[in-house]
C-alpha cells in the first residue's frame, strides 16, 4: 500500500492528512461544550478592565507572567487558590503564559494595591529589590485605547452571549452610558495614585494606559 | 526536453530564499542576544524605550528565528532539492516560476509587516501566533501559495515515484495549514461593531478551550515544522553529501508514518496540571513518550547511512554538521517525552529549562541542519566550491560551545528554579519568596546570554563565507557529485 501511495501523490496527501487530524478531532472536541461554562459568580470583565487587558497583552506581560496556579501547595500557598476552568470563561484569549520569569498574576488583585503597582510599574526595583523587569514609564504617558475595549465587549456579547447588562453583570449600555461608567471607575484608581501627570490627564477626559492596566490587575482575584 | 538530455535546474527562488535565511537569521539571532543579555542586566531593556523591552523583543525573536530564518530554510530547500528529486525544472513552467516568485515576495511583504506590527505591540498574545487578523489572512495566501508550488511541481514531475523528501514536506504543508486555520479563528471587533481599531480581534475560543486549540498549535506546528521540515532536509542532504543510500527503506516508512499519526497528540503535554480534562494531559504526556520510537527511527536511519563511512565525519565539515545536527535531534526528543512526564513537569513547567530545551533543539538539528543544507546547495547553485573549509571548521566548534553553555546553563537554571519554589521550611512554609528564585539565576543568565553570542558570531562566519562563495571563490567546472568542493 504505501509503495502505491508514493506514486500517487493526491492519495498520498489525504491518507496523510487524515493520520495527521485524528488526534486533534479526539482530542479537542469533547472537551468545547463542557468547560466553556463559567464558574458560578465569575463576571465578564468591565470596559476599563478589557482595555487594561489589552494593554497587558500589547506590552506582552505574558511572556514573563504566568496566570494559571497549579494544583500544589507550593503553589497555592504563595499566590492562592488553584485555578479552575470555569474561571477563565470569558478569557478570550486565555493568558496562560509558558514561562515565570515573574510571578504568577492570577490572583494578584488579593494582594498588591494600585499604590505597588504604580510604583512597580514606574521603577520595578524600588518595590522588589533585584527585579529584573524593565520599566513601563511609557504607560503613564500614553492613553487607554477605551473605544476598541468597547467594541470588544459589544463584539463578544453579541456574538458569544457574554452576560453584559444581565442582572447582576457588568454594564455596557451604549457607548456614552459606557463612557461615564468607565470614568467613574478610572476616578477610583486616579484617585489612590500619585502621578500628577495621570491626574491631570484624567481631568482633561483622558485615561492613560497604567489606570488601565491597574484596573485589569486589580479585577484579577 | 528531448530524451537524453540534461536537466537544467532552475534556482532563482531557491536563492532568494537563501538570502532570506541568512538576513533573517541575523536578525532573529540578534535580537535573541539582546534578550539573553536583558535577563543578566536589565537596563538593556531601554535602548530604545518602549519598543526595546523584553517583553516587546521576545515575540519578534521568536517569529524571527522561527518565520523568518527556518521557513526560509525550508523554502529555499524545497524549491532547490523538489526539482532535482522529481526530475523536472521549474525553467519548463512559466506558472510555477510564477507562483514561486510570488511565493517569495509575498512572504517578505509578511515578514516586514510582522517586524512592524509586533513593535507596535499590535498582538493577539498566542504564542507562535502572535500576529493579527489581516497579517493572518496574508500568512493563509503565502501558504497556499506554497502549496501551489508543491504540489504543481509534483503534477509535472518525470520521476514516478515520489522521494521521502517529498513526504515530508507535504507533511508540513497539510499539517500547518489545518493547524493555522484552525487556531487563528478570530472575529475582527470593528467589523462587527464599526467601532474601535481596525487592526483588533477576538478570539473565538475562550479560556481552557483557547489554551486547549493554542497549544494544539503551539508545540504541533512550530515543533512539527522543526522536525518535519528539517527531516525533509537531512533526508535529502546527508546521502547526497556522503555518497552513501539512506541505511533503511523500511525505517523511513516506520518513522514518517507513525511520526504522522503520534505527533498531534503531543500538544496537550504543555497544559499538565492546568484545568484541561485529566485524560487530555496523559494522552499529551504518554503520546509525548511513545514519540521517541518515530523519532529516533529517523535519527539511527541517519546514523546509520554513515556506517563504514565515519572517516568522512574526520575530513568534511558538512558531515560533521549534518551528524551533530541529527545528534542533536536524537537528543532532543529524547529531553521532550521526559519534561512530558508528569512528576518531572511538575518541576520543570514555567523555569528556564524550557527555553533551554527549545534552543538545543533550535540551535542544535534546526539551525546546524540548515546551515550544512545551505553550504551544500551553495557550490551546486551558483557553480563556485565553498570558500574556505578552515573557517567552515571554526565555526562548527564556536557554535557548538554555544549550544553547550546555553543548554547547559539552562538546565541547571531551571532545575534551581522549579526546586526553590517548591522548597519549605522545616515549618512547612515556603522557604524563598519569587524574587529569591530570579536573582540566583542571573550568574546562569550570564552564561546562557554568551552561549547565545558565540551562536551568532559563528553565524556571522557563516554569512561571510557564503556571501565570499556566492562572489569570489573559484568557479565548479562540473556539478560535483557527493562531497562540496572547498577551499582549504
Amino acid at each position: 500500500m504505501f509503495s502505491w501511495l508514493e506514486k500517487n501523490p493526491f492519495f498520498f496527501a489525504v491518507f496523510l492528512f487524515i493520520v495527521i487530524a485524528y488526534a486533534g478531532i479526539v482530542e479537542i472536541l469533547p472537551d468545547f461544550a463542557d468547560s466553556a461554562r463559567p464558574i458560578e459568580g465569575k463576571k465578564p470583565y468591565s470596559v476599563l478592565q478589557l482595555s487594561g487587558r489589552h494593554v497587558y497583552i500589547s506590552d506582552s506581560c505574558n511572556a514573563c507572567h504566568s496566570q494559571l496556579i497549579r494544583p500544589f501547595k507550593s503553589e497555592t500557598d504563595r499566590y492562592g487558590a488553584y485555578s479552575k476552568s470555569g474561571e477563565f470563561a470569558y478569557d478570550r484569549p486565555f493568558l496562560w503564559g509558558s514561562k515565570r520569569t515573574g510571578p504568577d498574576l492570577m490572583r494578584v488583585g488579593n494582594y498588591r494595591t494600585t499604590d505597588w503597582h504604580e510604583n512597580h510599574m514606574k521603577d520595578p526595583v524600588s518595590v522588589v529589590p533585584g527585579s529584573i523587569m524593565p520599566a513601563y514609564t511609557h504607560m503613564f504617558k500614553k492613553n487607554a485605547d477605551i473605544e476598541t475595549a468597547y467594541a470588544e465587549a459589544l463584539t463578544v456579547k453579541k456574538a458569544f452571549n457574554v452576560p453584559y447588562d444581565k442582572e447582576g453583570m457588568p454594564k455596557l449600555g451604549t457607548w456614552d452610558e459606557s463612557k461615564a461608567q468607565v470614568m467613574a471607575e478610572a476616578k477610583v484608581i486616579v484617585d489612590q495614585m500619585k502621578d500628577q501627570d495621570v491626574k491631570d490627564a484624567f481631568a482633561r477626559g483622558e485615561i492613560r494606559q497604567i489606570v488601565a492596566i491597574i484596573a485589569y490587575l486589580n479585577s484579577l482575584k | 526536453m528531448r530524451p537524453g538530455d540534461a536537466l537544467s535546474y532552475d534556482y532563482t527562488v531557491a536563492k532568494y530564499f537563501m538570502y532570506t535565511t541568512l538576513v533573517f537569521g541575523i536578525i532573529g539571532m540578534l535580537i535573541g542576544v539582546v534578550l539573553a543579555f536583558q535577563l543578566a542586566y536589565p537596563d538593556l531593556n531601554y535602548l530604545a524605550g518602549e519598543y526595546s523591552t523584553f517583553s516587546r523583543l521576545r515575540p519578534l525573536h521568536t517569529n524571527g528565528v522561527v518565520y523568518g530564518f527556518m521557513l526560509s530554510g525550508i523554502f529555499s530547500t524545497w524549491y532547490y532539492l523538489g526539482q532535482r528529486v522529481l526530475k523536472v525544472s521549474m525553467s519548463e513552467s512559466k506558472f510555477l516560476m510564477f507562483i514561486g516568485k510570488l511565493h517569495f515576495w509575498l512572504y517578505v511583504v509578511v515578514i516586514l509587516l510582522a517586524v512592524v506590527s509586533l513593535f507596535a505591540g499590535v498582538t493577539t498574545s498566542k504564542e507562535y501566533a502572535e500576529l493579527e487578523w489581516p497579517i493572518d489572512i496574508l500568512v493563509v495566501v503565502v501558504w497556499v501559495l506554497w502549496g501551489v508550488s508543491i504540489f504543481g511541481l509534483i503534477g509535472i514531475r518525470r520521476e514516478k515515484t515520489i522521494y521521502i523528501s517529498l513526504w515530508y514536506y507535504m507533511a508540513t504543508f497539510l499539517g500547518i495549514a489545518m493547524l493555522y486555520l484552525f487556531n487563528n479563528m478570530e472575529i475582527p471587533t470593528r467589523l462587527l461593531t464599526g467601532m474601535g481599531s481596525w487592526l483588533h480581534s477576538v478570539s473565538m475560543y475562550a479560556g481552557t478551550n483557547d489554551a486547549l486549540v493554542q497549544w494544539w498549535w503551539g508545540h504541533n506546528a512550530v515543533a512539527f515544522v522543526f522536525t518535519v521540515g528539517i527531516l525533509a532536509q537531512v533526508y535529502y542532504f546527508l546521502p547526497k553529501e556522503s555518497g552513501q543510500a539512506v541505511y533503511s527503506y523500511k525505517l523511513s516508512l516506520f518513522s514518517f508514518w507513525s511520526l504522522m499519526f503520534v505527533y498531534l497528540w503531543a500538544g496537550g503535554h504543555h497544559l499538565i496540571y492546568s484545568t484541561v480534562p485529566d485524560w487530555v494531559q496523559t494522552m499529551g504526556s504518554v503520546f509525548s513518550v511513545v514519540l521517541i520510537l518515530p523519532s529516533w527511527g529517523s535519527g539511527i536511519n541517519m546514523l546509520l547511512t554513515m556506517k563504514g563511512e565515519w572517516n568522512q565525519l574526520r575530513d568534511n565539515p558538512l558531515i560533521k554538521f549534518m551528524v551533530l545536527a541529527t545528534t542533536f535531534y536524537m537528543f532532543s526528543t529524547l529531553e521532550g517525552p521526559i519534561l512530558s512526564i508528569k512528576s518531572v513537569n511538575a518541576l520543570a513547567h514555567f523555569t528556564d529549562w524550557i527555553p533551554g530545551h527549545v534552543h538545543d533543539g533550535t540551535l542544535g538539528w534546526v539551525g546546524f541542519m540548515t546551515i550544512a543544507a545551505m553550504y551544500h546547495m551553495v557550490p551546486r547553485m551558483f557553480k563556485r566550491e565553498i570558500y574556505s573549509k578552515s573557517l567552515m571548521e571554526a565555526q562548527f566548534w564556536i557554535q557548538t560551545t554555544g549550544i553547550v553553555l546555553f543548554f547547559a546553563s539552562m538546565w541547571i537554571a531551571g532545575i534551581t528554579q522549579g526546586m526553590m519554589w517548591r522548597a519549605t521550611d522545616e515549618y512547612g512554609n515556603l522557604a524563598y519568596s519569587f524574587i529569591d528564585t530570579v536573582t540566583v539565576l542571573v550568574p546562569y543568565y550570564w552564561i546562557r546570554a554568551i552561549g547565545g553570542l558565540l551562536y551568532l558570531i559563528g553565524f556571522f562566519m557563516f554569512t561571510y563565507n557564503m556571501v565570499k562563495s556566492f562572489s569570489s571563490s573559484k568557479v565548479v567546472e562540473k556539478e560535483p557529485q557527493n562531497a562540496s568542493p572547498m577551499a582549504a
